[in-house]
């Protein structure tokens, strides 16, 4: 059996634009009128020789003055600039001195094409940048010691850096703005607000949501939403990607801390806490430890001493997740081959990111059919625990309160949703960021890198590596094909795949596609043969499984444009869509700051958590096998686990008024 | 708004914007349409924009905000849009406003009851040398004297019915 990957990331990107990167964001009406980006230095052709506070280097034609200090090790402060989204140049503070020039200029947004002498620290530069602290300040309302982002936020560590020690220019004593609660996810206090719209960014260029935007001008200028809407009654995903991105607490998760500590000290409850494999590879960086260190099991000891009585892992879920997906998948290839039903819908999206399930409600409603009906597994974990898990423990399902530590704000909004009761209760009751969790042990006072390590509680503690890799982007597209292929063709995955390791649909381009060639086939396994009338995968034969990986919604809008007009992603079979840049492990909920680096190495911390387990297929989870031996008896898609684990969505349109 | 009217701004946009091959840069003269016709740019006026540039709703609520010839609440036929700039205010422009509040019975900022005059500040309309001025609609008059202001509106009055903001046409 071969297998074949095909570089094509860029056909759909010129399919639309005529421009040929795919790094371009902008919405698909402009992309036609945009100039490409020069990827690489030496397309600039001539260098130019300056000079950065004495030291001398030769930088490309064009390159920004930042840029080039930052290649010198040489560092500019920076407030507006974020290495994910386009230079704005707005917040100032990133200005130096061109000798020779009378103004002074904002680095981040000034390019080199002739040599010059920069000052990055002389005394006007020191003098206009505290200026502009100051000014920022005096806006800026509240103390930093009731705020959420103390001690990880960008103004104040500023402000430190610059020795502000008076309100040159006074300070606001009142609040201007209503703090807006209306979303589960998001709140948005205005009263923080700096202006430097990198939300507007993240929101219109980034994720091609378009929530946020700057209106009115001049000093009566405000971040808000369309007509200053609630942000609950807005088309927000609740993605969180402004959270993530915000350097100070205009935006931040909605914190049901209170509500969670409250539930731990009420005896009559118990308190059971599901983790996620990306807040794990990523808590960390709130100890001050660097990213890509993973602390699954020292955060199990952590979460016990919180209170929680007990500590689950998502993995089983997941593994769970890609049972019943990859099963919906070959029943919908079973109808459409087989019966020729032409109501089937191919490809199938996947369902597990809760951001781009409302992205397609609100931007495709009409294409909900394609989404899997598997729930996330967070969800598919509550409506276990208040089911499964209350039989078998003899507790009483109302008394069971369950907590979801997840990398996501858009979570948060998913376990809220009204149809997420199929327990009977509120199959999730909260849904915590990894933020928050650390929030938690901090206050508990304890030192999470230096715990000891200890395990997962039963009787769901095993679960496999397919499920950890959820949290990259890839992940669940990897998961799928290590039990898919097994299924279909008989042949274990291993000798196909070295090391199991899937690598065409792992990394961090954008859209990624991969086509496997099915040469051989099986017999349909018994745990599947309630769900498909065949006999064997015979009907596959010859057939070549075609499959994508996006990241990002304005990835996936590329994707779906592509779909709607009939172009090669509406011949995949089946599309793994994450709503945040780099899958789950640049979720909003996660650890700030992020950055590319940042997620390639929390990347590297789960993909090397999953080589170092055994088990690392989900269809040969222990567990897995004894629920739908115990308690999912109509196996996967069965009656049971479509009551439990599947759920519907809504065709919300985007139509705010 | 009836949905016959919504159906004709809808139309009416998007027939606008494929003038404009629906590119943003054919936004602006799209709003400026929707405002003279309906003297303010609804947010349906402002989400049918976003859908025919293939823009977000935000952003056309952006640029309508940042323009203060458009707006989002519906003005008068006539807007009077009095200079406040320094050379007019040296020029007597406090007793104009006084007159003008006067006559209409309203403040600045507000519209009359009948939906016929909206009375506004503007920043220097290019009228330093022959100050006060202001503007009414698209019409300017200089060196404004306090008994001139009732001609002037007077001379509105009697337009009533007929739209002095008459579309220009677009090529």
């Amino acid at each position: 059996m071969t297998t074949k990957n095909s570089d094509t990331t860029n056909d759909i990107a010129t399919k639309n634009s005529g421009s040929n990167h795919d790094n371009d964001r902008s919405p698909i009406a402009q992309r036609k009128f945009r100039m490409p980006e020069i990827m690489d230095a030496k397309d600039h052709g001539t260098s130019v020789k300056i000079v950065i506070d004495d030291n001398e280097m030769e930088v490309p034609f064009g390159t920004t003055i930042l840029d080039a200090a930052r290649l010198m090790n040489i560092k500019i402060p920076t407030l507006c600039h974020h290495e994910d989204l386009c230079v704005a140049g707005v917040c100032r503070i990133c200005v130096i001195e061109i000798e020779g020039q009378r103004n002074l200029q904002a680095s981040c947004s000034y390019p080199i094409t002739q040599p010059m002498k920069i000052h990055t620290y002389s005394a006007r530069v020191r003098k206009a940048r505290r200026h502009i602290l100051d000014l920022m300040l005096k806006h800026h309302y509240g103390e930093c010691y009731s705020c959420i982002r103390n001690n990880n936020c960008e103004l104040q560590s500023l402000a430190k850096e610059h020795g502000v020690d008076f309100y040159r220019f006074g300070h606001i004593t009142a609040p201007k703005h209503q703090v807006d609660r209306s979303s589960y996810s998001v709140v948005r206090d205005m009263n923080k607000c700096i202006l430097c719209r990198r939300c507007v960014r993240t929101c219109i260029d980034l994720q091609e949501v378009g929530v946020l935007e700057a209106v009115n001008r001049g000093n009566k200028t405000e971040i808000v939403t369309f007509m200053n809407m609630p942000l609950g009654d807005v088309v927000c995903i609740n993605c969180g990607q402004c959270i993530n991105r915000c350097p100070v607490s205009a935006l931040h998760a909605n914190d049901p801390r209170n509500e969670i500590w409250a539930a731990i000290d009420d005896p009559s409850k118990h308190v059971i806490i599901q983790t996620a494999p990306s807040p794990r590879a990523a808590i960390g960086e709130c100890f001050g430890r660097p990213a890509g260190q993973s602390y699954t099991r020292q955060l199990n000891t952590a979460l016990r001493r919180c209170g929680f009585d007990k500590v689950f892992d998502t993995n089983f879920t997941a593994d769970l997740t890609i049972m019943e997906e990859a099963t919906e998948l070959l029943v919908r290839l079973e109808k459409a081959l087989v019966d020729g039903d032409k109501k089937v819908v191919l490809p199938q999206f996947t369902s597990c990111s809760p951001g781009w399930v409302k992205f397609l409600e609100h931007f495709y409603p009409d294409m909900i059919d394609h989404l899997s009906s598997c729930k996330s597994p967070q969800q598919m974990f509550g409506a276990l625990l208040k089911t499964w898990y209350a039989e078998k423990a003899g507790i009483d399902p109302k008394d069971i309160v369950t907590v979801a530590l997840m990398p996501c704000s858009a979570k948060k909004f998913e376990c809220n949703r009204p149809e997420m009761h199929d327990s009977g209760f509120k199959d999730v009751d909260y849904g915590l960021t990894a933020r928050e969790m650390a929030g938690m042990i901090h206050e508990a006072a304890l030192d999470l890198p230096n715990l000891p390590p200890s395990d997962f509680d039963n009787p769901v503690g095993e679960a496999s590596g397919a499920g950890l890799i959820f949290g990259a982007s890839g992940g669940v597209m990897e998961a799928a094909l290590r039990t898919a292929v097994e299924i279909v063709t008989g042949v274990k995955t291993e000798n196909i795949f070295e090391n199991l390791e899937i690598m065409p649909v792992r990394g961090f381009e954008g859209i990624r596609y991969y086509e496997i060639p099915i040469t051989q086939t099986a017999k349909v396994p018994a745990i599947l043969s309630k769900a498909l009338k065949a006999k064997s995968f015979d009907f596959l034969k010859g057939a070549t499984l075609k499959v994508a990986v996006v990241h990002g919604t304005a990835n996936a809008r590329r994707v779906m444009e592509d779909i709607k007009a009939g172009g090669k992603f509406s011949h995949c079979h089946f599309i793994e869509f994450m709503a945040c840049p780099g899958g789950c492990l640049g979720g909003g909920g996660q650890p700030i700051p992020t950055s590319p680096e940042i997620r390639k190495a929390r990347a590297r911390a789960i993909y090397s958590e999953d080589r170092s387990l055994g088990l690392r297929k989900s269809h040969e989870n222990p567990s897995v096998i004894k629920i739908y031996k115990e308690f999912l008896k109509g196996g996967p898609c069965g009656y049971e686990s479509h009551h439990l684990l599947h759920t519907h969505y809504l065709k919300r349109g985007s139509k705010i008024v | 708004m009836l949905a016959s009217e919504r159906d004709q701004l809808k139309t009416e946009i998007w027939e606008m914007a494929r003038k404009y091959d629906h590119h943003r840069s054919g936004l602006m003269p799209v709003l400026q349409h929707v405002q003279r016709k309906y003297r303010y740019i609804s947010p349906e006026a402002m989400q049918e924009s976003a859908g025919a540039f293939h823009i977000h709703p935000v952003e056309v609520y952006g640029v309508v905000s940042f323009y203060s010839f458009l707006s989002t609440k519906p003005k008068g036929k006539f807007i009077i849009r009095l200079c406040r700039t320094i050379s007019c205010e040296m020029t007597g422009k406090a007793v104009i406003a006084r007159q003008l509040e006067n006559d209409l019975g309203i403040t600045f900022g507000e519209t009359t009851k009948d939906g016929m005059f909206t009375l506004e500040y503007t920043n220097c309309l290019g009228m330093c040398d022959s100050g006060p001025a202001l503007l009414v609609n698209d019409e300017i008059y200089t060196e404004v004297t306090p008994e001139s202001v009732a001609d002037i509106i007077e001379s509105y009055v009697r337009k009533f019915g007929a739209s002095v903001t008459e579309e220009k046409k677009h090529e």
